[in-house]
């Protein structure tokens, strides 16, 4: 074995910071959370136990594995509330999603359409809301949904209806957010699939007697899929841990697992269970990541 | 282009844009009432800039964004380079779910484990604790920049180079990060805006007197819709679309 090229030391020490940093900062702190989760809270600082002793050697490890337990996930099984955020994320989530597809195909199509000069402007007209602030974004909808606000305004005004309608602090406001703030999310990486798609396609179909929605309809679509695909997966992923959205545009009954998790840290301060539920969003969020992941790298790319 | 082509994008970029231009227009509203309009009025900007916990608030977080953004990028920078110039190792694949994988976790996941792992080995938090979490969940980002820069870099001119006797630190310095600088500058900026954004991971890790832009703002908008916020997300909105902008305009010039 002869001593490595200076290629081969020099790649190493490049990789070394990033290595060391993420090793450190994500990957320990996932494992330290895994072990919260399986602890017991006590009303001590830290407020859980048992603590792993780090220089306790292989006993201490032993008496550790000894002492971990698996309350926090029964109670996460059992209790009605979790049992309802874990259903409230899947279905908030997964009904956003298809909303999304229904609305971002469209607009993604109308894109690819629109004259080729226009199109890096209007690209990067989706682009911008998606890096303003998330925070502000959500907080102009308040402005908008509730009982005093713009939209029952309108509505009053035009005669559509004679009583403000109660749209804040519900499902709808939720679902509403939730569509706004994900849309550049589905409507980018599908219009990036749209726009490579070989133009003599829908052009033949056409030659050959189709009409525009039956071009549409059975041959953008189906070449189309993956970006759908990639849309969803970007939208589901980030959408099934949110807080933000739940916290400030629904109601007390909005439950979904980033809220639970953000009351069960900061107000019940029950820290083993919180990391429990982290674990568990983890564990619902890396099937999709591990689908998508081919998808999800190739839109990063194509930002 | 077609009518209904035109409709559709008409009604998506309208959907995207109202909240915002409802942001915008009632910041300069003269009255108190955030829906009422009372005419034009630059009063809540002033109100805004004698708000002495806001703008503290603001200037963590752009000691934070300038901190988390200088780390993530320099981290990000390395990343890239190991992957797409030295890019056969072992343990490629684990490696590349690290630099990733931030990306993808949910933000309450992130903000809780780091907030354990800080309190495990008893650092105290504050700015130092938010610094830390911003430049891990940006990191992965600005990877994705100067990656697609340097896939689309001709390799012959680091070659040629290396052929010439440089070595790898100095085909480094002197051809490789030169042609990056643009897309590390887009690295860094993205970064810089992704943590002058974050409310959720900040929130976990923070401590006493590190409270940053968005965390004021969270707990004021907790409170009601109130015109000063209007006015502070209207300077926010108007700050963080130039640095998009800005980011655009330094990969596109370069064709990044």
């Amino acid at each position: 074995m002869g001593a490595p090229q200076p290629n081969r030391l020099f790649a190493r020490l490049l990789r070394l910071p990033p290595l060391l940093w993420l090793g450190a900062f994500f990957l320990l702190p996932f494992l330290v959370t895994l072990k919260i989760s399986l602890s017991e809270p006590a009303t001590a600082i830290p407020p859980y136990l048992p603590v792993l002793e780090w220089d306790g050697g292989l006993d201490g490890w032993s008496s550790f594995l000894e002492s971990l337990n698996f309350t926090n996930y029964l109670t996460l099984a059992r209790d009605d509330l979790y049992r309802a955020a874990l259903l409230g994320s899947l279905a908030y989530a997964g009904a956003a999603t298809a909303i999304l597809v229904l609305i971002g195909t469209p607009i993604a199509y109308a894109l690819a359409r629109a004259p080729q000069r226009w199109q890096p402007l209007l690209v990067a007209l989706v682009v911008v809301p998606f890096w303003t602030s998330f925070l502000i974004r959500i907080y102009a909808w308040i402005a908008i949904l509730k009982q005093e606000g713009l939209l029952n305004l309108a509505l009053l005004k035009l005669g559509v209806i004679a009583h403000p309608l109660v749209i804040l602090n519900t499902d709808a406001a939720v679902m509403i957010g939730l569509v706004y703030a994900y849309l550049p999310f589905m409507v980018l990486p599908l219009y990036a699939v749209m726009n490579r798609l070989d133009p003599t396609l829908p052009e033949a179909a056409a030659d050959l007697g189709a009409g525009p929605a039956r071009v549409f309809w059975s041959v953008t679509l189906p070449l189309s899929l993956p970006g759908i695909a990639a849309g969803a997966g970007l939208c589901f992923i980030p959408m099934v841990g949110e807080f933000v959205i739940p916290d400030l545009l629904g109601g007390s009954e909005t439950l979904m697992l980033g809220r639970v998790l953000w009351s069960e840290f900061f107000s019940n301060r029950d820290w083993p269970l919180a990391a429990a539920v982290a674990v568990l969003l983890l564990a619902i969020v890396i099937g999709p990541v591990m689908l998508f992941r081919d998808s999800l790298r190739a839109d990063g790319e194509g930002a | 282009m077609s009518g209904l082509t035109r409709t559709v994008l008409w009604l998506g970029l309208g959907f995207l844009y109202a909240p915002i231009l409802v942001l915008v227009v009632y910041s300069f509203n003269a009255s108190s009432l955030v829906t009422v309009w009372g005419g034009f009025s630059t009063r809540w900007y002033g109100a805004l800039f004698a708000d002495a916990p806001l703008i503290a608030a603001a200037w963590v977080s752009l000691r934070v964004a300038v901190l988390a953004s200088l780390v993530a990028t320099t981290l990000g920078t390395l990343a890239a380079l190991a992957l797409e110039r030295h890019g056969r190792f072992r343990g490629r694949a684990g490696f590349t779910a690290l630099i990733y994988g931030p990306m993808v976790m949910p933000e309450v996941m992130i903000g809780l484990s780091l907030l354990l792992l800080f309190i495990g080995v008893g650092l105290d938090r504050g700015v130092v604790t938010i610094v830390i979490a911003h430049a891990t969940f940006c990191t992965g980002f600005v990877a994705v920049v100067v990656s697609a820069r340097l896939r689309g870099l001709d390799r012959y001119l680091e070659e040629a180079a290396a052929d010439l006797g440089a070595g790898p630190l100095r085909v480094l310095g002197t051809v490789t990060l030169p042609l990056l600088a643009p897309a590390i500058a887009a690295g860094a900026l993205l970064a810089f805006t992704l943590s002058l954004d974050d409310l959720v991971i900040a929130s976990f890790v923070s401590g006493p007197g590190a409270t940053t832009l968005p965390m004021r703002l969270y707990s004021q908008v907790r409170l009601g819709v109130n015109p000063e916020i209007n006015a502070a997300s209207t300077l926010l909105v108007g700050l963080v679309s130039t640095a998009v902008l800005a980011a655009s305009w330094l990969t596109a010039r370069r064709g990044g």
